[in-house]
């Protein structure tokens, strides 16, 4: 086995981010799971700034982790509570129902 | 060393796994139990390579918090049963090329900019460092961020307040018929408005409630 370095690391971010992208597109359950994968790709995202704040030595990575963190808190919780409101609204949240847009 | 390797690619394995079981389950909660899997396998990595803090913050705030307000969701709109139906409906199924195509494109540019990355010739070295053994992770990364980024920081604070108050504002309904305390009712009651006096001759009694 080599040794572990930021490669691997980096590697296992672009797979979690494309997993997330996957999620996104493929997904026809409900809006839920979209959400679950943006957590997916803001997940990966916070992998690569970890691993390039580790091993270049520099703390800014981790700071701005914490920061992501935080936006990601919010947002799930807002989005979670606009799923509420549609739910209550219109009964579904399956993703091919929701067309009111017509975008 | 080779306990380095063994620990990343299990973690990382059982969290590639797991953020595949989260798109395709079935069920809504199994996705939400799978994507705190993977949550957990994350944060062990990042405990290991060095960022304690970090992890630990990523177990309460997405285990504890996130994860959970998933399943409350789940649980409350009562989508966990429906059966997803991946290729079945015509309108959906033409969307899975274009995903596919997308996302491998993606990948494929990752990878490849993860391949032409050129490491800086004093790279840190974690595994005989020094600096990481003086100043543990938490007390380096106080430093700079209640003295660099005090703002940011209060900034995101503002942003949880925001985000709190408005999941509350989206989600509050006024609902009728529901006896609720009134304050203001309460507060300006006069003394005359309650309660008043009888003289009460003897013998006679009084009527009350005329």
């Amino acid at each position: 086995m080599t040794e572990i370095g930021l490669g691997h690391y980096l590697t296992l971010g672009a797979i979690i981010f494309s997993i997330g992208i996957i999620g996104i597109f493929l997904n026809r359950k409900n809006i839920i799971v979209i959400l679950m994968s943006i957590e997916l790709i803001l997940l990966s995202v916070n992998i690569n700034l970890v691993s390039f704040s580790i091993f270049l030595g520099d703390l800014t990575g981790q700071v701005f982790t914490l920061f992501i963190l935080t936006v990601a808190a919010a947002e799930a919780a807002i989005g979670l509570a606009i799923i509420v409101v549609y739910y209550r609204n219109s009964g579904t949240i399956r993703v091919e129902h929701i067309d009111e847009l017509k975008g | 060393m080779i306990a380095h390797s063994i620990f990343f690619y299990t973690f990382s394995f059982i969290a590639i796994i797991s953020a595949v079981m989260v798109t395709v389950s079935k069920n809504t909660v199994h996705s939400v139990f799978f994507l705190i899997l993977d949550f957990i396998s994350i944060s062990c990595l990042f405990i290991m390579i060095g960022a304690e803090f970090l992890g630990m913050i990523m177990l309460i705030v997405y285990v504890g918090a996130v994860a959970v307000l998933f399943l409350f969701v789940v649980m409350m709109l009562n989508v966990a049963q429906q059966r997803n139906q991946w290729f079945a409906s015509e309108s959906s199924s033409k969307h899975i090329p274009v995903g596919l195509i997308i996302s491998t494109l993606i990948f494929v540019e990752l990878i490849i900019v993860i391949g032409g990355w050129k490491y800086k010739p004093d790279l840190f070295d974690i595994n005989n460092s020094s600096q990481l053994a003086k100043v543990s992770n938490t007390h380096s990364l106080g430093q700079v961020l209640y003295t660099d980024y005090i703002h940011v920081f209060q900034i995101s604070g503002m942003i949880l307040l925001v985000a709190m108050i408005g999941a509350i504002v989206l989600t509050f309904r006024k609902r009728e018929g529901v006896k609720t305390q009134s304050y203001i009712s309460q507060i300006s009651r006069e003394r005359s408005d309650g309660v008043s006096v009888l003289k009460v001759e003897s013998k006679k009694g009084v009527k009350i409630d005329d």
